[in-house]
């Protein structure tokens, strides 16, 4: 790790007022993904500003019709929040497999959904749920947050807050984990709200997380397993590597859109 | 089966995991020394180049930087080359070509990772830092990465004695009575196969710790060490550190090896060396990506073989033809592992009139490649068993009765490529898995897989391996450049508790434990009185180290031995301190009497009287009670057995799942049912990790794209599962112990098992290691166009 | 440099650190306490498990001033008075150890998944939950066996032996 200046934050408005002060400064939310990448010298922010410390990005409510959970809340704590698991089980399930024990009781949905890792989960939780990300200027929609590779929409000086979770009547997500590093190699979320259904992948795509639009149609018409069934993914745009070519990354989507729609639609 | 509470075959606590399981285990890197300075090493971004300059300028003048080193200091110093330590010889007799090895690049790099320069700081960050500044100019050269195009002209040259980059074209066994057999053959079985490179990761990674001391000139390594005498000896007399008397190497708890630390390396040397250069302790810690760049790699063969077989379905012959990659050095035993220690095992446990293997070996701009675990048997047992698998099936015949008709019955059996097997029960191991591994309920499990949507299949492997290394004078005969005997020293103190120095390193094997046992038994002592000294070469006279399963066949003999002549000394003790005379003496359960009398001396109380020597003259005896002994032992020890693997693969994801492991295993005589089973299940997982998960990736570029647990496929907990084992030990006739080994067992038979139950549930051969979902994936959609086809 | 506070196993402690100084660093280097192991760059290995404010964390990827004013405990903290942690004596009786570099992790990682999951473990779970923590040696068999009766003595069973 290069040398770097550590503050620690006591209030979010502390740390937004820092973010814009400190020179080439970054948020340290659950550090699991921005310590790894210094500890190998790929980033090296001279400003590093703790938010462990600010209580108020921390905490899950229900409002309304929806769950509205903190940045810095920890991907355990998601997983075993009564509300969640009541309102929202697909969610706690979803948060409940990100990495391991350890790292989910420090790495954050803030850090996560911030940094938009492509194999990550939350972006494809967060995209068909129609999540709103809250930060600390406006409010952001989930389809208009997730630009690309590790790309978001937040500008300079801005930082996640909150993020608001509408409740849908059925939600679930599959992930097939890489076989090394157990991030997903491909990630399907289902929602269905109404009438409305959202399907979002992560983990393939080239550009990070993506909606399968002819999914979401055939499971507008009728909300079965069946329906994606005979529904194969395109493999253009998607990321062909040593543990998965784009081939069998389209396939895997098909085969965890149907495992998550049965998820869904358990009980 | 009744146990017994301590001695040899008692499930024995290990005395050792005290310190590990509170946190008190003595590791390299756990160990400091006043004044310590850290090393990082400047590390070859490029595969194959040119070094022009090293430019060091801005890299000194950053903070705490104490020194930086290259080539030309270790050069000035005289300070050799690393060295292959066994001469192979090519079909013509010529010596292979061993290129030079120099501890720090000499001009030129040929991995990525290589040794370029070492910078030296008052922390590790700032030595870090510092390296980052050392500018390197390269002239890039091509880089020869593809193994099988490793010797096509005009890929280039990696060193210089070796133009085509050939390193060896070596042969066993009898070609012509080979090709005359397979001319007889009613059935001839023909498949290519690569053998996956690994990377060995035990979960310690390397370190050293060099410390002058100017007072004594003297040298201190702590290393990560399995042969820390071995080390010291290639250190000495050949890359010309120190003397031996002026040079001490520990090798202390060392976390895991599995054949990676045998070897001396660069990091090693060159840190004892500067640390004389500096004036301070010099430490090195591996990180996790510098182990996946410049460990030594395993395996890496790619193979061609064929089986001819009569119309009764007797084997008649093997022919192999392989090429194994040897990386960008020749590092310390890596000629010795795919001919010596690989084409004596292609008999399996088969009687087969005729074998001839021809291997030929290549450099590469990859990382060097020696022993991992099984080192060559594994690579043997993959190639016979997947031959007899695939034979079997051919010939439409039941793969396990197959085996079975072609078992050797008899022992001695001389195998036509070197080893006279001498112990063994095949058949019995055969059947005694079978039931355990409930074959016969099989067909039901895969009618119930089907209704599931699954794919189940079932393979066997039944392998064999040659341990207890080695007979000396064998092994010089085939090129070994030292002896494999083993050494023990057991001190027997005036209270009468008892140190044994041994030549073996535990590295997780238990030893502290095992041979405590043994003497604790021998000598009617509890256990509690015994420790086991060793990974110090100032206290250890000599040793050969712990690999090849050698630690109970050799390393234990010799303790034996010892023990003999402490047992000796001491009844003459006891004879003249009780007044009797020495063939009157009987020595049981710690106590010595005088025949017919009542009169008894506890082993303690002997022991006393020994050191005080008040009850005997020095004409009668030399006081005091401490013997050492060597064990050469008459032949490998040739461990056996059969496992069965059975498999659920999910058509849909490709995803594998072991649904059971049934291991049979001959290893003679077991010290320690506990540890040994332990040792079984270790080798099976890292040997499923093989066939399932890991595999190295190099690119065009000669970029190591598995280059952390990211990319490698660990087998993690989730990935396995519990094991089933049984024991079916036929004593060795080579060691005193009647010990065959069990410590690479499970490496060795596992990969084929998995194939082979990969294969059957497929219907078809055509899948590599790593059998990755993606692979099982397109595996499953050629079943399905082969089955479309039909 | 900043100053740093925490208790380790119980003791109140502080120290002088580079703001890039990992918990792992202080720990071992700090404060000496060597136990606490580092086996990957990636956070997956497990080997430098502690509990940080009772949870299992990796100490390899967590800033030590991210941990002032914590609480933890590393595999030193577990035996009291001598007497080893209920843990701690399962993996000696299942001989859930080999070459012991893991091992601290293992045990810091078993001791959290009673703490979240309850005494009574099946074998699949404690495979699941071991994701984090990479062992090399024993296949994993004999973990499971000692993550199994440690948590059953944890919650004031007697330990079960392992099988003979």
């Amino acid at each position: 790790m290069y040398e770097f200046k550590y503050h620690r934050a006591t209030s979010a408005r502390q740390a937004a007022n820092l973010l814009v002060k400190a020179d080439d400064a970054k948020l340290l939310a659950g550090g699991h993904t921005l310590l790894p990448t210094m500890k190998q010298r790929l980033a090296s922010p001279a400003n590093i500003i703790d938010l462990g410390k600010v209580a108020e990005l921390k905490g899950i409510e229900i409002k309304g019709k929806t769950i509205v959970i903190g940045a810095m809340t920890t991907h355990a704590e998601v997983a075993n929040s009564a509300a969640v698991q009541a309102h929202l089980p697909g969610l706690a399930a979803l948060a409940e497999g990100i990495g391991d024990p350890q790292v989910r009781h420090k790495g954050t949905i803030g850090g996560s959904v911030a940094n938009n890792d492509p194999s990550a989960d939350y972006p494809a939780g967060l995209v068909a749920l129609g999540a709103t990300i809250v930060t600390n200027k406006r409010k952001i929609a989930a389809d208009d947050f997730f630009q690309g590779m590790f790309a978001t929409a937040l500008g300079e000086g801005e930082m996640i807050v909150k993020i608001i979770f509408p409740i849908a009547s059925r939600f679930a997500y599959a992930k097939f984990p890489n076989p090394a590093s157990r991030y997903a190699l491909v990630g399907v979320a289902v929602a269905r709200k109404g009438a409305s259904v959202r399907v979002a992948v992560t983990g393939a795509g080239e550009n990070g997380v993506f909606r399968w639009a002819d999914a979401e149609k055939a499971l507008g018409a009728k909300f079965s397993a069946k329906s994606v069934e005979a529904l194969k993914a395109s493999a253009k745009g998607l990321n062909g590597d040593m543990h998965a070519s784009a081939d069998y990354r389209a396939h895997l989507i098909g085969v965890m859109a149907k495992r998550a729609v049965m998820a869904a639609t358990a009980k | 089966m009744t146990t017994p509470a301590t001695g040899v075959g008692a499930p024995i606590r290990r005395k050792e995991d005290h310190r590990f399981i509170t946190g008190k285990g003595n590791y390299t890197d756990d160990i400091n020394r006043p004044g310590q300075t850290y090393a990082v090493f400047v590390r070859s971004p490029h595969a194959h180049a040119k070094i022009r300059k090293i430019d060091a300028a801005a890299a000194r003048a950053m903070p705490g930087v104490v020194g930086i080193l290259t080539g030309a200091d270790l050069a000035a110093d005289k300070v050799g080359g690393l060295i292959c330590g066994w001469m192979i010889h090519n079909k013509d007799g010529s010596p292979m070509s061993a290129g030079a090895h120099p501890a720090l690049a000499d001009g030129k790099v040929r991995y990525v990772g290589d040794h370029v320069a070492v910078v030296i700081a008052e922390s590790l960050a700032e030595a870090r830092d510092a390296a980052e500044k050392v500018a390197v100019d390269y002239e890039v050269l091509p880089a020869v990465v593809d193994l099988a195009s490793a010797t096509a002209k005009g890929v280039g040259t990696i060193h210089d004695v070796a133009p085509n980059n050939v390193v060896f074209d070596w042969h066993l066994g009898d070609k012509a009575a080979t090709e005359a057999a397979f001319k007889k053959a009613r059935h001839i079985t023909r498949i290519t196969l690569a053998n996956n490179r690994l990377v060995p990761n035990a979960m310690e990674p390397r370190a050293a710790l060099g410390d002058y001391d100017a007072g004594e000139d003297s040298f201190t390594l702590y290393t990560t060490s399995q042969n820390p005498h071995v080390a010291r000896l290639i250190l000495s007399a050949f890359i010309g550190i120190a003397p031996e008397h002026k040079l001490r190497v520990i090798a202390p708890d060392v976390g895991g090896g599995f054949g990676s630390k045998i070897y001396v390396y660069a990091e090693e040397t060159v840190c004892v060396w500067a640390a004389k250069r500096v004036g301070r302790p010099v430490k090195w810690v591996a990180d996790r990506t510098e182990e996946f760049l410049a460990v030594a790699h395993g395996r890496d063969h790619l193979t061609h073989a064929e089986m001819a077989v009569d119309e009764e379905g007797k084997i008649l012959a093997i022919r192999v033809k392989t090429r194994a990659n040897l990386g960008a050095y020749l590092s310390t035993f890596a000629s010795a592992v795919p001919t010596y220690l690989y084409a004596p095992l292609l008999s399996g446990q088969y009687d087969i009139p005729a074998i001839y293997a021809e291997v030929e070996t290549v450099y590469t701009n990859t990382a060097p490649v020696d022993a991992y675990r099984g080192a060559g048997r594994p690579e043997a047992t993959f190639v016979v068993e997947r031959l007899v698998e695939v034979a079997a099936r051919e010939m439409g015949q039941d793969p396990a009765k197959f085996r079975l008709k072609n078992f050797v019955k008899k022992w001695p059996h001389q195998t036509p490529v070197i080893m006279m097997y001498d112990a063994g029960d095949y058949a019995g191991s055969m059947r005694q898995a079978q039931k355990l591994a409930d074959v016969a309920g099989f067909g039901k499990r895969k009618r119930d897989s089907a209704r599931n949507g699954k794919l189940r299949g079932l393979g066997y492997s039944a392998y064999i391996e040659a341990c207890g290394i080695a007979p000396s004078s064998a092994v010089g005969s085939l090129g070994a450049g030292v002896g494999l005997w083993e050494s023990a020293e057991v001190r027997v103190n005036p209270t009468g508790n008892v140190e044994v120095l041994t030549g073996s390193h535990s590295h997780g094997q238990g030893h502290e434990t095992t041979f405590a046992q043994l003497v604790a038994g021998r000598l009617g002592i509890p256990i509690e009185q015994v420790s086991i000294v060793h990974g110090d070469t100032d206290k250890v006279q000599f040793g050969m180290g712990t690999y090849g399963s050698r630690s109970g066949a050799v390393g234990m003999s010799a303790i034996v031995k010892a023990l003999d002549k402490v047992e000796a000394k001491a009844r003459k003790v006891a004879a003249l301190c009780m007044e009797a005379a020495e063939g009157d003496i009987d020595f049981k359960d710690g106590k010595f009497t005088v025949k017919g009398t009542d009169k008894s001396m506890a082993f303690g109380e002997v022991a006393l009287q020994a050191y005080i020597a008040h009850k005997f003259t020095g004409q009668q005896l030399e006081p005091g009670l401490k013997e050492g002994a060597f064990f050469d032992p008459t032949n490998f020890t040739f461990p056996a057995g059969v496992h069965i693997c059975e498999v659920e693969i999910d058509p849909e994801t490709g995803v594998t799942k072991i649904e059971k492991w049934t291991a049979v295993d001959d290893f003679g005589t077991v010290i320690n049912p506990m540890i040994v089973e332990g040792q079984v299940h270790g080798g099976i997982a890292q040997g499923v990790g093989q066939a399932l998960h890991e595999g190295t990736v190099y690119d065009k570029n000669g970029q190591l794209l598995t280059a952390s647990f990211m990319d490698y496929g660990m087998p993690r907990a989730d990935d396995l599962p519990s094991y089933s084992l049984g024991f079916n030990g036929t004593a060795a006739p080579s060691n005193p112990l009647g010990i065959k080994g069990c410590g690479e067992a499970g490496a060795i038979a596992a990969p084929p098992a998995v194939i082979n139950a990969i294969t059957d549930a497929l219907g078809h051969e055509e899948i590599a290691m790593p059998a990755t979902p993606q692979a099982v994936w397109l595996a499953v959609q050629k079943m399905a166009k082969s089955i479309a086809a039909e | 440099m900043a100053t740093v506070s925490m208790t380790v196993n119980g003791k109140a402690v502080s120290g002088n650190v580079e703001p890039r100084t990992l918990l792992v660093q202080f720990l071992r280097e700090n404060l000496r306490l060597t136990g606490t192991h580092v086996g990957c760059d990636t956070s997956q290995c497990g080997a430098c498990v502690v509990h940080v404010d009772g949870k299992a964390v990796k100490s390899c990827t967590l800033l030590a001033l991210s941990c002032d004013g914590s609480d933890v405990v590393t595999i030193e903290g577990l035996a009291h008075d001598g007497k080893l942690h209920p843990m701690q004596e399962a993996f000696r009786e299942h001989h859930g150890l080999q070459c012991g570099y893991c091992t601290p992790g293992m045990i810091m990682s078993a001791i959290d998944i009673v703490n979240r999951k309850g005494n009574a473990l099946d074998e699949h779970t404690i495979r699941e939950e071991l994701e984090g923590n990479i062992c090399r040696c024993t296949g994993y068999h004999n973990i499971v066996k000692a993550v199994e009766a440690g948590a059953a003595a944890m919650g004031g069973k007697a330990m079960p032996m392992a099988a003979e």
